[in-house]
């Protein structure tokens, strides 16, 4: 058995004349947590529904757990393999417990091991409550717990934590750190990098279902180039300006007393050393995720 | 085999769950146990048995309203899901989708016998109990009471086809509503209107035979109302049957292709939709 949970080379999907997703090459491996990020349309779902073998690539090919996924004989793979669709959709009539047992049965997982799981996703105290009564949090939940059952090798979370509140989040995010230290391969997709950081070891970036970036959160940083920035506070900072225009080259004033400077991650501690005391507010700014995102987005890089 | 009746166990329970099963198997019972009061009433001290009438009556009623709740029960079945979206998360699971179908046939398959043979046997029962001895007419209507299962799977059947091949719930129950009319209603009438025009010169027997057979409906009102003399004699289109030489068999087979060649196609079709 190879680590590689998922291989997929060239693989193109088309509806009608638009390309969902084109020549995509993709690995993930086992023990990672990887991120799916794009905006809504980038092609993210029909990525995970052809890992699923819902929807059959038009060109290329896709291996999970070393298995065709669109073919009948995948039902092996399928077994070890979790998913939580987007807006995860539950039969309203059965209630919590009911809907684990069924579809623990068809997994072939033993129903005893039910009660323990949705302990841990949170939501016991409803387990005989209709589905039809839960708020979306809980039928979020109860989604998570039926991508956990048997332990999958391989997790595809379809944007799991759209509607939950922060709390909510957080646990969201344990589970699946505890689920990826056990060696699982966890794929979350999101339509924001920013709530995926301290969460994921990798980020894919699509965009028109093309990948545009593919790489850790520091690393997309350091490929996106946008300079860091310093700013401060000096007084009478115009005049200091003009009088020492050498030790001040390259800082520009943003505002009433206040200067800024572009430079290269590697000079700011030089910059930062040549100050003087006078300097007040010291700030480094570095790109947020959003203005990251938008970069890769905007196809800068 | 084990998922289907995963499957099948699940359309079963939310059949409990939703009063369906309650519901349709009250609305049998109490029809048929009207028309065994009321529309045996007439036949006093003929010689005719009031089971044998019951028979005929309720056959007739079958036809109108098992294919209706048939149609009802199955034409959300594929469309509804895939709306939805638990169907994406059903197949993302070790299940093919010919177990989905065959699976979710079986549970509603199992929900229609339970109403009918609750529904129609409680008439059956109390008829006997009321003391109208009629021994003969209990084959015809143990006959009447399967070929009615049978009859509500060919609608199944159909209805899973229509939920396959359309993209819309709505479109599918406009549809399965049309099925139902076009083979409980306009079929016969278009029928009947060919033949007086036609005056016999070009629909032969065996082309009318055919007709029939092309006709689940109308498969299922030959079978049983021509199953036994007893029940044969008293109703009057006995004559009919007599000529058209399409004998128990030959009935049965045709409704039961009436229920694989709908169910293969929606397998067929199912199989190849992209979720």
């Amino acid at each position: 058995m190879t680590d590689e949970t998922v291989v997929m080379r060239g693989v193109t999907r088309r509806y009608g004349r638009q390309d969902a997703v084109c020549d995509f090459d993709l690995t993930l491996r086992a023990g990672e947590c990887v991120g799916l990020v794009g905006h809504n349309g980038a092609g993210k779902s029909t990525l995970i529904k052809m890992m699923l073998g819902l929807v059959r690539p038009s060109a290329g090919s896709v291996r999970v757990l070393g298995e065709d996924p669109a073919v009948g004989a995948a039902a092996r793979a399928r077994r070890e393999l979790g998913y939580l669709p987007e807006n995860v959709a539950l039969h309203p009539s059965m209630t919590g417990a009911e809907t684990l047992a069924f579809y623990a049965r068809l997994k072939r997982q033993p129903v005893t091991r039910n009660a323990a799981l949705l302990e841990r996703v949170g939501i016991a105290p409803a387990a005989h409550r209709r589905v039809g009564t839960y708020s979306k949090g809980m039928r979020q939940r109860l989604g998570l717990a039926q991508a956990l059952l048997g332990s999958p090798r391989a997790l595809l979370l379809d944007e799991p934590t759209t509607g939950l509140d922060p709390a909510l989040r957080q646990s969201f995010y344990e589970i699946i750190r505890d689920l990826s230290r056990d060696g699982a391969m966890v794929l979350l997709s999101s339509h924001a990098l920013a709530e995926l950081e301290g969460h994921v070891d990798r980020v894919v970036v699509m965009n028109q279902g093309r990948k545009v970036a593919d790489g850790s959160i520091a690393g997309l940083r350091g490929l996106a180039a946008i300079r860091p920035r310093i700013r401060l506070r000096l007084a009478h900072a115009l005049r200091a300006v003009a009088n020492e225009s050498n030790a001040w080259a390259g800082w520009s004033p943003v505002s009433e007393g206040v200067l800024e400077l572009s430079c290269e991650e590697s000079e700011v501690v030089s910059v930062l050393r040549g100050l003087p005391i006078s300097a007040q507010d010291i700030e480094i700014i570095r790109p947020s995720l959003d203005e990251l995102y938008a970069a890769f987005q905007k196809g800068a890089i | 085999m084990r998922q289907v009746i995963i499957i099948a166990g699940k359309e079963l329970r939310d059949g409990m769950r939703n009063r369906w099963v309650l519901a349709t198997t009250a609305l049998l019972a109490a029809l048929a146990l009207t028309l065994a009061f009321l529309g045996a009433a007439p036949t006093g001290t003929v010689k005719v048995g009031a089971l044998a009438v019951t028979i005929v009556s309720l056959s007739s009623l079958t036809i109108f309203l098992v294919p209706l709740i048939a149609l009802l029960l199955s034409y959300d079945a594929i469309v509804g899901e895939v709306d939805r979206g638990t169907m994406a998360l059903l197949l993302a699971y070790p299940v093919t989708r010919w177990q989905i179908i065959l699976g979710k046939f079986a549970g509603h398959l199992g929900i229609m016998a339970f109403a009918t043979v609750a529904g129609y046997g409680i008439a059956g029962l109390a008829l006997q109990w009321a003391g109208n001895e009629d021994r003969g007419a209990w084959t015809a209507f143990t006959i009447m009471v399967a070929s009615s299962v049978l009859l509500g799977g060919v609608f199944i059947a159909i209805g899973y086809l229509v939920s396959t091949l359309v993209r819309d719930r709505g479109t599918a129950g406009g549809i399965a509503v049309g099925v139902w009319l076009f083979f409980v209603l306009l079929y016969d009438m278009a029928l009947l209107g060919v033949l007086v025009a036609d005056q016999g010169r070009t629909v032969t027997a065996g082309g009318l035979n055919l007709l029939l057979l092309l006709n689940p409906a109308d498969a299922y009102r030959l079978l049983n109302l021509t199953a036994t003399p007893d029940v044969g004699g008293f109703a009057g289109v006995a004559g009919l049957g007599a000529r058209t030489g399409l004998g128990p068999a030959v009935l049965l087979g045709a409704l039961a292709a009436w229920v694989v060649v709908p169910l293969a196609a929606a397998t067929a079709l199912f199989a190849r939709r992209q979720i």
